[in-house]
């Protein structure tokens, strides 16, 4: 036999050279840091834009310092166009909801600990999970190319709705390549997506360690991989659709473009399509994306409050079950994003039935998380106060979720503030409090050296009481009619109103500082914090049973087996009031 | 060629070094190209429906027309159906070499490359076709329904191809290399190979009802 089954199995030995530890690893760990870093660098570039919206919103006339550097044509002498705010508006949103809310909480962490929470020593697919990163890396190239290309960025926000986003140049500027770069982009997203999804479900299904039973797998194990599931589903279906948009734009097909269109004085030679077509489309990837984003920090957020409150949750595998039913739930509720679209009010009834039904599942979890919280005597560091802060954000965005689940409601609604103070604080926010969790949770596993506390503590009440700041008052402007995506106010009915909006600028300015906060910390911390014992945290799940960083094959020659689930917490053991998952010490059963 | 066997402790290795791999760990690795398959071939099914959704949308329209479906699409359908029939029997002969049943692989190398042929002339089928529509006038953006079919199977040969790239490198380790076939990469790709024959039907059948 010169070859076997054996000999392709999936692991790989440890990289020496620059390239292929560095840039083309195959290491998950690595893989993770890089879509952490791809996230980093998302993130604040798409925090510079909010800020460059919201200097412009309320000083429409400022001359922005370098602003006419990133595009002459859309910020002649400094000053930014109505058509290059909305441009900002779009790659803001894309760069958020793709490429920090999809690959931070999801990618970047599920990369690093799912296949060592499970016992494994890499992912099923090393070479597809290089290949998934570097695909979604590509992504980020071409949309950033829009920046630079003389056509500028698309104009048509990151839902790029049908049909100007369909029609080309005559739709505006940016809209001749800016959109083309945007639909190209997102759809070798989705096929990075959908690779490292299919990665995920056959490393949980298949590489599991002895002992680890589906219901030994820790909630963030169990989050990484109903969002993979519901990643696979979503992603395939945005693709076919970007697919036939950029077919609607370059092929002269019209799939989304209707006839009888007049876009800047020309009749568009098209005819038949059906905008509606899109919107379907891109609602069923766009709903359960909420999801993908903000699953994995329900995960996370489970995961760090129970070691912080040295307590299991009141019952661990109610809220997996809830999971399992948001993830199932958000794949009937994408009309309620059209409910201004002119559908019959019998489809937006059946789309708003299951949109309430799904705050069950969400209430569940936010009452077992309080309930859990009661009578805990909660160890309070960075960690669990974003975890802490988490739970606020959910529950404060998503209270305003029941009102626009309502379709009577959600008419008058949709297009103001109110919706976009919804969907920062509960899907923006809320996930991004998550994904701080982790970072101040697992930096001493990744790295071997604590975070900064003091540093941690500011950046987490900085960017709490800022997030409040900005995000609630957008509810109040909302409910008074001021309508989102509009570039300026200053003289119609909203005039009274432009010191609130001032408010929110500065808040933003401010709070917009803190990630800079956390930026230096983690630096910091990398090469001068203070060095973590094997025990931090004394925590149970697997990624602390062995060094800190991780060796490269994770476990070393050991093959971990799991004897109890993962959260035995606040019982009398050798070690303290914990038991580790691969401890065969008999502990009394505790929690579910 | 040795025949194989799947529960040797193998050396691997991609900078030199070597690795033991229990069984337990071959197995799993096993069972999670097996999950991998399926878990793709699920994603390829939804994207299919949502192609399949557009077109029932897009149907409704006042512009939605006929096209008349190049009747070689039929002896393409043949030709996919057949390279399925092959690849089984490829397979069959592999795993029976591989097992020790049959002395010799070289009837199942015989059958891969009927497959390869086969899958090449299905893909050559479809570029007939469409140049049969072209040369009736009938392009990507004539209508709603030659867009459709264009689409369609221009993304269903992509996936044969896809489908020809692994059997390719299969064939490659076993005929050029002397390399004995891996067991678990061969039954997923037939497993593939078949899904592309199931879809395609599944697609004539689509474009047959909807766009003709």
């Amino acid at each position: 036999m010169s070859e076997s089954s054996a000999q392709q199995a999936h692991v790989h030995a440890p990289s020496t050279g620059f390239w292929r530890k560095y840039v083309f690893s195959l290491d998950h760990k690595v893989i993770g840091k890089q879509y952490y870093a791809l996230a980093l660098a998302a993130v604040f570039t798409g925090m510079i834009l909010s800020w460059l919206m919201r200097i412009h919103l309320v000083w429409p006339e400022a001359k922005i310092p370098g602003l006419e550097l990133l595009s002459k044509a859309g910020a002649p002498g400094g000053v930014m166009t109505p058509e290059y705010y909305l441009s900002l508006l779009t790659m803001h949103g894309t760069l958020m909801v793709f490429f920090v809310l999809t690959n931070a909480p999801f990618a970047a962490f599920g990369n690093y600990f799912l296949p060592i929470q499970i016992g494994a020593e890499d992912m099923a697919f090393p070479r597809f999970n290089m290949m998934s990163f570097w695909i979604t890396f590509l992504a980020w190239v071409v949309l950033m190319l829009a920046f630079v290309i003389p056509d500028g960025p698309p104009i048509a926000g990151w839902t790029e709705y049908t049909p100007l986003s369909a029609i080309g140049k005559d739709a505006g500027p940016g809209m001749q390549w800016g959109a083309s770069l945007w639909g190209l982009s997102i759809a070798i997203f989705c096929a990075a997506s959908l690779l490292g999804s299919l990665n995920f479900i056959a490393t949980t299904l298949d590489l599991r360690a002895k002992g680890m039973t589906l219901m030994r797998m820790p909630l963030c194990t169990w989050a990484w991989f109903i969002t993979s599931c519901i990643a696979l589903l979503a992603f395939a279906v945005l693709l076919p659709a970007c697919i036939l948009l950029i077919l609607d734009r370059h092929a002269g097909t019209s799939f989304f473009i209707p006839a009888g269109i007049v876009a800047s004085d020309r009749v568009q030679p098209h005819s038949g399509g059906s905008p509606l077509l899109w919107q379907h489309l891109f609602w069923f990837f766009g709903h359960p994306e909420v999801y993908i984003a903000i699953l994995p920090s329900m995960g996370i957020v489970s995961h760090i409050l129970i070691n912080s409150m040295r307590k299991p949750l009141l019952s661990a595998r109610v809220v997996i079950y809830s999971m399992m039913s948001i993830g199932f739930l958000s794949y009937m509720v994408w009309g309620h994003h059209m409910f201004l679209s002119g559908m019959n009010p019998m489809s937006a009834l059946a789309f708003s039935f299951p949109t309430l039904t799904i705050t069950i599942p969400a209430t569940v979890l936010t009452l077992i998380w309080l309930g859990s919280l009661y009578g805990a005597n909660i160890q309070v560091n960075s960690a669990s106060l974003f975890a802490l802060g988490f739970i606020s954000m959910f529950v404060s965005g998503g209270v305003s979720g029941f009102f626009l689940a309502q379709p009577s409601i959600d008419i008058y609604l949709h297009a103001t503030y109110f919706v976009v103070g919804h969907f920062h604080m509960v899907m923006g926010v809320a996930s991004l409090f998550g994904v701080f969790a982790g970072t101040y949770f697992w930096f001493p596993k990744m790295t071997g050296r604590f975070m900064n506390e003091g540093l941690g503590k500011l950046h987490f009440w900085i960017t709490f009481i800022g997030a409040y700041c900005i995000f609630m008052p957008f509810h109040y402007l909302g409910l008074i009619g001021n309508v989102r995506r509009y570039q300026s106010f200053v003289n119609d009915f909203m005039a009274p109103y432009i010191p609130l909006h001032k408010f929110i600028t500065i808040a933003a300015l401010i709070t917009g500082g803190a990630p800079f906060i956390s930026l230096i910390n983690v630096v910091q911390s990398r090469f001068r914090g203070k060095w973590a014992p094997e025990h931090p945290w004394n925590a149970t799940s697997l990624e602390w049973s062995i060094p800190s960083p991780p060796p490269w094959n994770n476990f070393g020659d050991r093959h971990p087996v799991v004897y109890h689930d993962p959260y035995q917490y606040g019982i009398k053991a050798a070690k303290g009031d914990f038991v580790m998952q691969d401890s065969p010490e008999q502990v009394p059963a505790v929690g579910d | 060629m040795a025949s194989t066997t799947t529960t040797a402790v193998a050396p691997v290795g991609i900078s030199g070094q070597t690795l033991a791999r229990t069984p337990v760990k071959v197995a799993a690795a096993d069972r999670a190209s097996r999950s991998g398959i399926w878990v793709g071939l699920f994603a390829i099914t939804m994207s299919f429906m949502a192609f399949t959704s557009a077109l029932f949308v897009r149907e409704g329209s006042l512009d939605w027309g006929h096209l008349v479906l190049p009747s070689i699409l039929y002896l393409n359908t043949f030709v996919l159906l057949a390279s399925s029939g092959t690849f089984e029997l490829a397979r069959r002969h592999m795993a029976a070499a591989a097992q020790g049943r049959i002395q010799s692989s070289e009837l199942g190398k015989i059958w891969m490359l009927a497959t390869l042929v086969l899958g090449f002339g299905f893909c050559a089928g479809q570029y007939t076709a469409w140049q049969s529509l072209r040369a009736h006038g009938v392009y990507l953006a004539t209508n709603p329904n030659s867009s459709f079919f264009y689409v369609l199977t221009f993304i269903h040969v992509l996936h044969v191809l896809g489908g020809i790239a692994a059997f390719g490198y299969l064939l490659l380790k076993t005929v050029l290399r002397g390399a004995s076939v891996w067991r678990s990469f061969l039954e997923n790709t037939a497993i593939y190979w078949h899904f592309m024959g199931v879809l395609w039907v599944y697609l004539l059948l689509l474009c047959r009802m909807k766009l003709q």
